[in-house]
C-alpha cells in the first residue's frame, strides 16, 4: 500500500465544519461535526500538495471534454405527463409536490 | 439438457444459442440458478430481476427463431445500480433511493434493450459510487469471489463480482477514478473505461459529470469490446457524448502489439506492493517479447497531484450534483421535523452515508468563498497540466502500461482511513482527470493467490488500439482464463 507524504492537517475548526454541514444542508450531531472535523481537516492536508504546483500562466480545464456550447436545436418535444413526473414524489397534492411552507 | 457452464464468455453464449445448443430462456433460467446458489455468499446483487430476465429471453428465443439475433441477443448482463432502469428499483445503494422506481431508462439500457440483451438484475456499490471496495453500500458489502474475506474492489464491486462469480455472462459499471478498473483487477476480469464522451451517461445517476463514464466488465477483452460496441456513440439527450464516429473496436486484431510503441512511467508504480510490481512486470516483458517496443524514457510528472486534484474536483461536482436530493421530488424523505429547512437536513442527514457526507463538505469546501482560487481554480490547472503531460506521451507513444492498482484486494474492514483507501486509486485516477480510455487485465496472481490487473492506458477515442494490445497480451499470457472455485 503506497503512503503519502502527508502535509500536517489543515486547521478546521468545529465552527466552519457547522457551517459546512449548514451550506450543505446537512443534519448532524456535535458528535459526527467532531469526527468530520478530524476527517476533513487530514483529507485536505493532503490536497494542500496543490497550492505548491506552479501554474502560472495555465488555463484550467473545467470539463472533460473539450466542448464549448453545445446547444440542442429549438424543437418542441412533449414533456414527461405530470403522473410521470410524480410517480416517485414523496407526497403530493393533486398534480402538485407537496412541501412544508418555506415561510412559516 | 447438460448444465450450462456458468463462465461462458460472451462468445461462446452467443455461438450456443445461435447453434441452439441452449435457449436464451435456458441460458437465463442457468444464470439466475447459479445466482441463487451463490449470491448468498457473493452478495452481487442489490435487486434480482428474475420475471423481467425471464420475460426479455423469451422475447430473445424469438428473434434467434426470426433469424434476427445480434451479438448481444439473449445474453445475460448484469447492471450496476446506479444505471437507471424503466420499472426496476434503482437505489445507487444508497437509502436515499432505496424506494426509487425509475420511470424511464438510461440510454445504455434503452440501447441494451434494443440489443436484445437479457438482465439479470442491478448491482451493489459503493453508495453513489463513492468508494473503492464496495464497503460503503448502505445495505451490505459485496465479497470477493476469490477469497470472501476480502473485498472486490469499488465501486463498481458488484459489477465486478458477478462476472468473477460466474453470475452474469457480462456487466456494466461506471468509473468516476478507477470504479469499473481497480474492482476489475480485485476480481480477476475485464474491466474497462471508455473515453469521456464515448458513451452517453443519461441515466447515469451523476456523481462527478466531468469523470464519470460508463464501461464493461467481461471475462475477456473480446467481450467487453462487444459490450462498448453496443452502448457506444452519440445521444441527443447527453451534451457530453461525443459527435464522433464510433469505429469498430475489434479491427486490426490480427496486428497483435507489433508495431506498438508502450510507455512505462515510472510515477504510476510509485508505492505498488512488491507482488504487484512482479506481475506487472512480467507483463511488460510479454508484450516486449509479443513485439511492442517498450519506452521507459516517458514521463508524467504532475500525476503526483492528480490523487489531490481528484479530491477536489470529484467532490465539489458531488456537492453540486447531490443537491438535488431534498426530499420533496423523489427519494427518502424525513417529514417529521419542524421547519422545511429541518426536514431537508435531517432528509440528507439520514438518508447519504458517511463517505457521500464526507465528499459533500469537501465540496461545500472547495466551492466556499476564499476556498474556491486556492482548491478549485488550482485542482482544474493541474488537471490541464496532467492532460498536457499525457499529450506529451501519446505524441510519441500508443499506449501507457502501469499497474491497475497498488494492491491485491485487501480484507474487509481493513483499510478504515477515508485518505488511504483514496490510495488504492492512484494508478487510474490520472485517467479520468485526462478523459482518457483505459483497461484492466489479469496478469497473474499476488499475495493469497488474489488476481492483479495490467493497466493500459490509450489516447483519446483510440479504444481500438487499446482492445487490440490487452487481447494480443490476454490471449498469449492466458490468466483470463482463471476462475474463482466458489
Amino acid at each position: 500500500m503506497p503512503t503519502n507524504d502527508a502535509d500536517p492537517p489543515a486547521e478546521l475548526t468545529i465552527e466552519e465544519v457547522r457551517h459546512l454541514a449548514t451550506l450543505a444542508r446537512l443534519g448532524m450531531t456535535d458528535a459526527e461535526l467532531e469526527k468530520f472535523r478530524g476527517e476533513l481537516a487530514s483529507i485536505i492536508g493532503h490536497c494542500d500538495v496543490l497550492q505548491r504546483v506552479d501554474t502560472a500562466g495555465v488555463e484550467p480545464t473545467n470539463n472533460g471534454a473539450d466542448l464549448l456550447n453545445v446547444v440542442a436545436a429549438d424543437e418542441p418535444r412533449p414533456s414527461w405527463p405530470p403522473r410521470q413526473v410524480l410517480a416517485n414524489a414523496p407526497s403530493r397534492s393533486d398534480d402538485l409536490f407537496r412541501v412544508r411552507a418555506v415561510l412559516e | 439438457m447438460p448444465a450450462i457452464d456458468p463462465y461462458l464468455t460472451l462468445t461462446e453464449a452467443a455461438q450456443g444459442l445461435r447453434d441452439g445448443a441452449f435457449t436464451a430462456a435456458e441460458l437465463a433460467r442457468a444464470q439466475l440458478d447459479r445466482i441463487a446458489a451463490v449470491d448468498g455468499r457473493v452478495r452481487a446483487y442489490v435487486t434480482v430481476t428474475r420475471d423481467e430476465a425471464l420475460a426479455a429471453a423469451a422475447r430473445a428465443d424469438e428473434a434467434l427463431a426470426r433469424g434476427d439475433a445480434g451479438p448481444l441477443t439473449g445474453i445475460p448482463i448484469a447492471i450496476k445500480d446506479l444505471i437507471v432502469t424503466r420499472g426496476v428499483r434503482t437505489t445507487c445503494s444508497s437509502r436515499m433511493l432505496e424506494n426509487f422506481v425509475p420511470v424511464e431508462d438510461a440510454t445504455v439500457m434503452t440501447r441494451l434493450r434494443e440489443a436484445g440483451a437479457v438482465m439479470l438484475g442491478k448491482t451493489n456499490m459503493d453508495e453513489f459510487a463513492m468508494g473503492s471496495s464496495t464497503e460503503h453500500s448502505a445495505f451490505f458489502p459485496t465479497a470477493n469471489p476469490w477469497d470472501l474475506a476480502r473485498v472486490p474492489g469499488g465501486s463498481s464491486g458488484g459489477s465486478a463480482a458477478a462476472v468473477a462469480a460466474g453470475e452474469g455472462i457480462v456487466s456494466l459499471g461506471s468509473d468516476t477514478g478507477g470504479s469499473i478498473r481497480q474492482p476489475g483487477a480485485f476480481c480477476g476480469c475485464v474491466g474497462m473505461k471508455p473515453t469521456y464522451g464515448r458513451v452517453s451517461r443519461y441515466g447515469l445517476i451523476a456523481f462527478a459529470s466531468s469523470l464519470d463514464q460508463i464501461g464493461p466488465f467481461a471475462r475477456n477483452v473480446r467481450d467487453a469490446a462487444t459490450l462498448l460496441q453496443a452502448v457506444a456513440g452519440r445521444d441527443p439527450r447527453d451534451s457530453t457524448s461525443a459527435d464522433v464516429p464510433v469505429p469498430d473496436f475489434s479491427a486490426g486484431w490480427d496486428r497483435g502489439v507489433e508495431g506498438l510503441r508502450i510507455a512505462v512511467p515510472r510515477e504510476l508504480f510509485a508505492g505498488a506492493d512488491a507482488d504487484v510490481l512482479e506481475a506487472t512486470q512480467a507483463a511488460i516483458d510479454q508484450l516486449e517479447r509479443l513485439g511492442a517496443t517498450i519506452d521507459r524514457e516517458q514521463s508524467l510528472p504532475s500525476v503526483a497531484h492528480a490523487l489531490a486534484a481528484y479530491y477536489v474536483l470529484a467532490p465539489s461536482e458531488a456537492s453540486a450534483n447531490l443537491a438535488r436530493y431534498d426530499g420533496v421530488t423523489y427519494g427518502y424523505s424525513y417529514t417529521e421535523g419542524a421547519s422545511m429547512w429541518e426536514n431537508m437536513e435531517q432528509t440528507r442527514g439520514r438518508g447519504f452515508g458517511d463517505e457521500v457526507k464526507r465528499r459533500i463538505m469537501l465540496g461545500a469546501y472547495a466551492l466556499s468563498a476564499g476556498y474556491y482560487d486556492a482548491y478549485y481554480k488550482q485542482a482544474q490547472r493541474v488537471r490541464t497540466l496532467i492532460r498536457r503531460e499525457f499529450a506529451r506521451v501519446f505524441d510519441r507513444c500508443d499506449l501507457i502500461v502501469t499497474p491497475t492498482a497498488p494492491t491485491v484486494a485487501f480484507k474487509q474492514g481493513a483499510v478504515t482511513d477515508p485518505y488511504q483507501m483514496y490510495l488504492n486509486d492512484v494508478f487510474t485516477i490520472p485517467v479520468n482527470i485526462a478523459g482518457l480510455p483505459a483497461i484492466s487485465v489479469p496478469c497473474g496472481l499476488g499475495e493469497g493467490g488474489m488476481p492483479v490487473g495490467l493497466h493500459l492506458i490509450a489516447d483519446h477515442w483510440d479504444e481500438a488500439t487499446l482492445f487490440r494490445a490487452a487481447h494480443a497480451y490476454e490471449q498469449s499470457a492466458g490468466w483470463h482464463t482463471r476462475h474463482p472455485s466458489l
